[in-house]
């Protein structure tokens, strides 16, 4: 399904792809190299570990993980590879890797761990962190989440330090049309205590405190973060860290834990391109769950955390799971089910053509989904493709400016058509015939796969994996 | 003018030491920790080292090639005692910082732009409060404020109370407004008034998103076009508490917009912020200002060589 779409796109953003290609020399090539020489043995041997551990102690290190839980880490791993058997579809590196990714995975938390609520309304949930981690937006996407999962949440900041702080939870209240609690009071505990009475009295079932930020070595602040929260008594305590945080993220998370005592963690900007190490340092140094991972600008991008998919990350393995489920939220199984069957019987046209790019576009956008890509096989690369988002949306202008039977059977597109072609939707003509071109040769492809792979391969939405 | 002067003030000195102090205990006082355990340097030793310039955030390269450099003094007899690898530290350190410190633009022009660009939740607000104060209080300079994030729920109010707080004016416009127009408006007002100096606030960015860097590449061109030479300084705030993606921000700023210095915020917690090092040595961008509290005084000018004076002592 996503394939054509990727064969075309693919010769324009190549140039620009190669460049990060070489940078991000992913862990699971490198251990392949290491243990190249090592193969042929039924079980994974010392030299096998040691030369593994090697590299993925480099690669923790530069995933951000601290050093200190990389040393326990891999340790506790290479305890665990000594004298396994090598599995027969496994090559030593892969076997290995394998290890390290279920032990990552399990040290994050086998399971996504919800939110516990209180059987007495209201459900105090604190949020509390860093300067900039970013507690205020993760409050407006929280209290979102809640309502969304038929709560009645009510919002209330007692960040009295920062400029224009509690105007900025009162305008994120106002976006998403959650109640946000005001008052004219300056003091933190006041405040908190109204708020509480007006959840009671309203009938709010959840009230989401957002405080100031503060360094976990100010004393004062984390003397008045105690304070609030003995008089809130919350159920929950959320410490929200930066997921760009590096080694320092133990001495922060240690101290508000130790401080304060928190319950789970939310892990901001997430969407960026950090690898987020500083998952496995926090949760590792609290023994907290991290419940939740903020993904994007807007309100609605906060979403469960997956110890598995970020075990992956980490270790430069890409995301595969959150890109399956994406596509399967915007993609239509029917429709592409029909498509499948188009491209095997070669009547695959540039109407399906347009269809196919609506689709993959409303997955929001796609160099963003191309990092979720695993970059390894035939899909390296992939990940670190740019893509001209305009060049779509030029694609889809000359599409549209076609008349239905010229997108039915492209060939009789002749220069006068191409001419009218370009002028209708102010696009050249040359890129009229790149286009043309590029169709013609995803055809070519499509007809040799739909011969090659009978049907199954294709099957859901034919991504080569 | 010159950021010499201010090392000469009364105090500067004083106010460094007490600002990094943190950093000091955490980094070179490991340091010495690890020297006055081990006799010589031997694996253990450099291992330990390894460890402590890790946990800075300098990066697994970096320091590698650090580590490396002392083993191979120290086997051809170069490092003779183990006193000296603390000042070989010292010198690579003040080697990278004061390497780039020179290419700073320092023309003197009569209106002065400057970006203030970075991810989300640095701190490039409250360090444009910071900022204009100094240039205000210290320099005696007219400053303008322009309010171009136009994205964040609450940005302009909270740049407007600073701009209060600094006696200066701010140029502003509605939440969405397309910030390019906000900057437009600003150099017109800058102009008009007579001002040395517009600081230009920006939305908190993820360098991963295109269209956004897209946004600054035109506000770059606008600025450029409006007021010629402009923007004379491109200031791109880093959180000391970043770990290795600081690197990968900083080479996406720097190829969309091209970054002329750094700003190190939140030093006074106990991240080390080895990132920037790591920038500076890769990119050859020097650090212009470090943030070292809440309060409005607390911006200092970075000079290396009291830095470095500073945590080695």
């Amino acid at each position: 399904m996503a394939i054509c779409i990727f064969a075309s796109s693919r010769q324009e953003v190549f140039a620009v792809g190669e460049r990060s290609i070489l940078m991000l020399d992913d862990l699971s090539a490198k251990l392949q190299r290491v243990l190249k020489d090592l193969r042929g043995e039924g079980r994974l041997t010392e030299a096998h570990v040691d030369a593994a551990m090697r590299e993925i102690r480099i690669a923790l290190l530069e995933a951000d993980v601290n050093f200190k839980v990389v040393k326990e880490f891999v340790a506790c791993v290479k305890g665990k590879a000594l004298g396994q058997e090598v599995l027969a579809s496994l090559t030593p590196g892969q076997q290995v890797l394998k290890i390290v990714r279920d032990e990552l995975t399990e040290l994050l938390g086998t399971v996504n761990q919800g939110l516990i609520f209180s059987k007495t309304p209201p459900t105090v949930i604190l949020l509390a962190g860093l300067q900039g981690s970013g507690k205020t937006t993760s409050a407006g996407k929280l209290a979102r989440l809640l309502q969304r999962s038929g709560r009645r949440p009510l919002m209330v900041s007692v960040d009295v330090y920062r400029p224009a702080a509690r105007d900025q939870l009162a305008i994120i209240g106002r976006e998403i049309k959650i109640p946000v609690f005001e008052t004219v009071s300056n003091n933190p505990f006041e405040i908190c205590q109204q708020a509480l009475t007006q959840a009671k009295n309203v009938g709010y079932d959840v009230l989401l405190v957002d405080t100031a930020g503060r360094l976990h070595i100010d004393q004062e602040l984390m003397d008045e973060l105690r304070e609030v929260k003995r008089r809130l008594q919350p159920l929950e305590t959320l410490l929200v860290a930066d997921a760009m945080t590096g080694q320092d993220a133990v001495n922060s998370a240690r101290d508000f834990h130790e401080q304060v005592g928190v319950t789970g963690v939310i892990l901001a900007k997430m969407d960026g391109d950090t690898r987020g190490g500083a998952a496995l340092s926090i949760q590792s140094v609290t023994g907290r769950p991290i419940k939740f991972i903020g993904v994007g600008e807007k309100y609605d991008s906060l979403e469960p955390f997956h110890p598995d998919r970020i075990a992956s990350r980490i270790l430069g393995m890409g995301d595969v799971l959150s890109l399956i489920e994406k596509a399967e939220e915007a993609v239509d199984k029917e429709n592409a089910l029909r498509m499948v069957e188009k491209i095997r019987k070669d009547s695959f046209t540039l109407e399906d053509f347009r269809d196919q790019l609506r689709q993959i576009r409303k997955l929001g956008p796609l160099d963003q989904l191309f990092k979720l890509f695993p970059n390894v096989g035939p899909l390296k690369g992939i990940s670190g493709m740019q893509v001209d988002e305009k060049g779509l949306a030029h694609i889809e202008a000359i599409i549209n400016s076609m008349t239905p039977r010229e997108r039915d059977h492209y060939k009789i597109i002749n220069g006068s058509r191409r001419k009218r072609i370009s002028e209708g939707c102010g696009c050249t003509v040359q890129q009229v015939n790149q286009l043309l071109r590029q169709y013609d040769q995803a055809r070519k492809m499509m007809r040799q796969m739909g011969t090659g792979v009978k049907g199954k391969r294709l099957g859901k939405f034919g991504f080569p994996f | 003018m010159s950021i010499f002067n201010y090392r000469e003030q009364p105090g500067y000195l004083a106010r460094l030491k007490e600002a990094i102090q943190a950093t000091k205990q955490e980094f070179v006082a490991k340091i010495d920790e690890a020297l006055g355990r081990e006799k010589e340097i031997d694996e253990a030793f450099l291992e330990e080292l390894e460890r402590i310039l890790i946990s800075t955030d300098l990066g697994v390269q970096t320091a590698t090639d650090l580590i490396d450099k002392i083993r191979l003094r120290a086997t051809s007899k170069q490092l003779r005692n183990i006193r000296e690898v603390k000042k070989l530290i010292k010198d690579e350190l003040l080697d990278i910082l004061k390497g780039v410190e020179s290419s700073q633009s320092s023309a003197d022009v009569p209106l002065r732009l400057v970006m203030m660009i970075g991810v989300n939740g640095v701190g490039k607000t409250t360090t444009i409060g910071k900022l204009a104060r100094l240039y205000r209080q210290e320099e005696g300079k007219d400053v303008l404020i322009c309010a171009a994030d136009t994205f964040r729920a609450a940005a302009v109010e909270q740049l407007e109370i600073w701009a209060q707080r600094n006696q200066v004016e701010l140029i502003k416009q509605k939440t969405g407004t397309d910030p390019s127009a906000v900057l437009f408006d600003a150099i017109a007002a800058s102009k008009a008034r007579g001002k040395n100096i517009l600081i230009v606030d920006t939305a908190g960015r993820l360098h991963t998103k295109s269209n956004l860097m897209q946004e600054l590449e035109k506000m770059k061109r606008i600025s450029g076009r409006e007021l010629g030479g402009a923007p004379h300084d491109v200031f791109l705030v880093i959180d000391a508490t970043t770990g290795q993606n600081g690197l990968t921000q900083a080479r996406e700023f720097t190829r969309a917009v091209g970054v002329t210095g750094l700003i190190v915020t939140k030093l006074d917690g106990t991240a080390k912020g080895g990132i920037v090092v790591a920038i500076t040595k890769e990119l050859q961008i020097p650090i212009r200002y470090i943030g070292v509290g809440e309060s409005i005084e607390d911006l200092m000018v970075f000079s290396p060589e009291a830095y470095v004076d500073g945590l080695f002592e």
